[in-house]
């Protein structure tokens, strides 16, 4: 049975089971209702206001967050997937395809976890081999040629480590996917509905605008991995969240992405079509602005975003800043 | 060779052969040598006179074994002797995250320039065989070859040196992937550095890639493994995920000589497999079929052969001229 309810969220559980009492009582008790209903929400906004990093990866895990196919179900029409690399294979963890978005076609790339453990395995828990990112480069071009602008849906917890990703070039498939895409004559727009987690995510990440979820994590590694690297022991995951600066507001502050999409009260999964709605009108947005731009600017701009990433002292310039 | 036959049952997975090796020989053994003077192959365990080894370019004569080669024996090995001018030192690393593992990442910054370099890549302009090309090496011996936001920078600023320079560019790969303690910040150098090459290669100049033992994780999954060709050297660990990670994921043994140099090229990821000895001359001659210009180690053979081979097209007297 996977957890539904976090630690954190305990003593609105409480709360939330004397409301359904309330709600059920004969007879009905309105101000005792309404009181507790504020209640409830007062306690959520407390909590979370203040969701630490550990915390925010466990709501960007949690297993009814809407996930990528889910928001494509939602905001767009006539979906058309298309299978296959034309090379090796079909893979399940990236959905590629085209649709509709608010009469207007685009391309879509969509990473994709599963809801239980059957559809997991056929999505590999979201974790692609070298052919999805082949897939979703072979798409991309096909955007491209027609014109159409790309949406990149990102959710997952990395590229997927195994034999067969090696002996195919995981390597070389996410190098090339990253490469290719500042050179897409297209706008591309990625959200980051879940886990953004590493070259996983990065090699369909590259993008004119980088969206965030409130709730969703983008970081160089997971924080497990982090934690078996540097104490050998995964679980000081929390510890490893709390240092590595994943959540939407440090990636804001470190200058890597452009929005943070809010969402429902206790995250994405309470009110999906609250949250659908948050991510397609920030998707109109800025679609309108980069189909605008014309195609050199837009690639110069790509790069340059790009290219001012990073935390570095310029001695030349900074002459009296303090070197490490 | 002789042993495969005798013990068929343990060569069949050749890696675990050689840990089951590592533990009947302790690290002990190689204390009781006399300090500095022999050294054993980490292969084939002959004692070998470490003077030898050194001006083997660390390659085991025996076995044929390729130990690590320190940074600057390295340098010395791929650019013509005094020719490298280091460039964008001015670019040195600063603590954005203010990460604290065991250590303060400032602290580990310090400790890791023991070393003697002041990050884990040294990028600049050299010569090979008179040619001038845009050199950057990664430092394994600095925290691991891990690609931050110093190594993303100088790196990128090479290749766009290299590409306002109409200048090949040559990258001798050594890493264990990224700098943890940068986030985010050092994910995002994968793409600028990739972006970086997009430009390059668009004025089609060329852009070698060396890939020694490590190279692995996100710089393999970046620049390391966008090389017009990609040479690998002998036996180099070279792969997206760790051998232990995928082991912990897949919980099977990894086939033999899985992430390895050759393996890597027998599955059409590694363009050429080079002994350490033949490596500048490799790159030698790829730049020179890449660009069309001999360097001068080759220009007189050049000159000779067009004046035997091809005087129907080249005016003779003008390559002999120039030879
Ligand atoms: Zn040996």
């Amino acid at each position: 049975m996977a957890i539904t309810t976090f630690d954190f969220e305990k003593p609105l559980l409480e709360l939330e089971q004397k409301l359904a009492e309330a709600e059920q009582a004969e007879p009905r008790d309105d101000a005792m209702l309404a009181q507790l209903r504020e209640e409830l929400e007062r306690r959520q906004r407390e909590i979370y206001s203040q969701l630490s990093p550990w915390q925010r990866v466990l709501v960007a895990r949690h297993q009814d967050r809407p996930h990528s196919l889910d928001y494509v179900k939602a905001m767009m029409t006539d979906f058309i997937e298309i299978h296959g690399d034309r090379a090796f294979g079909d893979d399940q963890a990236m959905v590629c395809g085209f649709a509709t978005f608010r009469g207007r076609p685009l391309a879509v790339v969509a990473q994709q976890k599963g809801r239980d453990t059957k559809e997991n395995l056929m999505r590999n828990w979201g974790m692609s081999h070298p052919e999805g990112y082949r897939k979703a480069l072979r798409v991309m071009r096909l955007a491209e040629k027609f014109r159409l602008p790309i949406v990149v849906f990102i959710d997952t917890p990395g590229a997927f480590p195994g034999i067969g990703a090696e002996e195919r070039g995981q390597a070389e498939a996410i190098a090339r996917n990253i490469r290719d895409m500042f050179t897409i004559e297209v706008p591309i727009i990625c959200v980051v509905v879940g886990e953004g987690a590493s070259g996983g995510a990065l090699g369909v990440g590259v993008g004119d605008t980088i969206l965030m979820l409130e709730n969703s994590w983008y970081c160089v590694i997971s924080p497990e991995g982090c934690a078996a690297i540097l104490w050998k022991d995964r679980g000081q995951a929390e510890r490893a969240a709390e240092q590595l600066k994943l959540t939407p507001p440090d990636l804001m502050e470190l200058g890597i992405i452009d929005e943070i999409i809010p969402e429902p009260l206790g995250g994405a999964h309470k009110r999906p079509e609250d949250t659908y709605a948050n991510v397609a009108a920030a998707l109109e947005r800025w679609m309108a602005q980069l189909t605008a731009v014309p195609v050199d600017e837009l690639i110069e701009r790509r790069y340059q975003k790009y290219r001012s990433m990073g935390r570095f002292v310029d001695t030349t310039v900074d002459t009296d800043a303090e070197t490490l | 060779m002789s042993r495969t036959i005798l013990r068929p049952e343990v060569t069949s997975v050749a890696w675990f052969k050689k840990e089951k090796y590592s533990t009947l020989k302790p690290p002990q053994m190689r204390d009781r040598i006399p300090e500095g003077l022999l050294t054993k192959c980490d292969n084939c365990y002959t004692a070998l006179m470490t003077k030898d080894l050194e001006e083997n370019l660390r390659v085991c004569p025996k076995c044929g074994y390729h130990h690590r080669l320190p940074a600057r024996e390295r340098l010395a090995l791929m650019t013509d002797p005094g020719s490298f001018r280091e460039m964008f030192t001015n670019i040195q690393p600063t603590d954005a995250l203010h990460f604290v593992d065991s250590k303060e990442y400032p602290e580990r910054l310090k400790a890791a320039r023991k070393c003697g370099f002041d990050e884990a890549v040294i990028t600049g302009e050299a010569t090979i065989n008179g040619r001038r090309v845009a050199y950057g090496q990664m430092i394994f011996e600095f925290v691991g070859g891990s690609m931050g936001s110093v190594v993303g920078e100088r790196i990128t600023r090479l290749i766009e040196h290299a590409t306002a320079n109409q200048l090949p560019c040559v990258v001798v790969a050594a890493s264990g992937g990224a700098r943890m303690q940068e986030g985010i910040l050092s994910l995002m150098q994968m793409a600028k550095t990739s972006g970086a090459l997009a430009r390059h290669a668009a004025r089609r100049l060329p852009y070698l890639v060396i890939l020694t033992d490590p190279s692995t994780a996100g710089v393999m999954a970046s620049y390391a493994s966008l090389g017009d060709v990609c040479i690998a050297e002998p036996g180099a660990l070279i792969g997206f995920a760790g051998p232990r990670v995928i082991q912990q994921t897949i919980n099977q043994i990894l086939p033999k000589g899985f992430q390895r140099s050759e393996f890597v090229r027998d599955h059409g990821f590694v363009d050429i497999v080079v002994p350490r000895k033949d490596l500048k001359r490799t790159v030698a001659l790829l730049l020179y079929y890449m660009t069309g210009q001999p360097d001068e180690s080759m220009r007189a053979a050049v000159a000779e052969a067009r004046v035997t081979e091809a005087p129907a097209h080249e005016p003779t007297g003008a390559v002999t001229a120039e030879a």
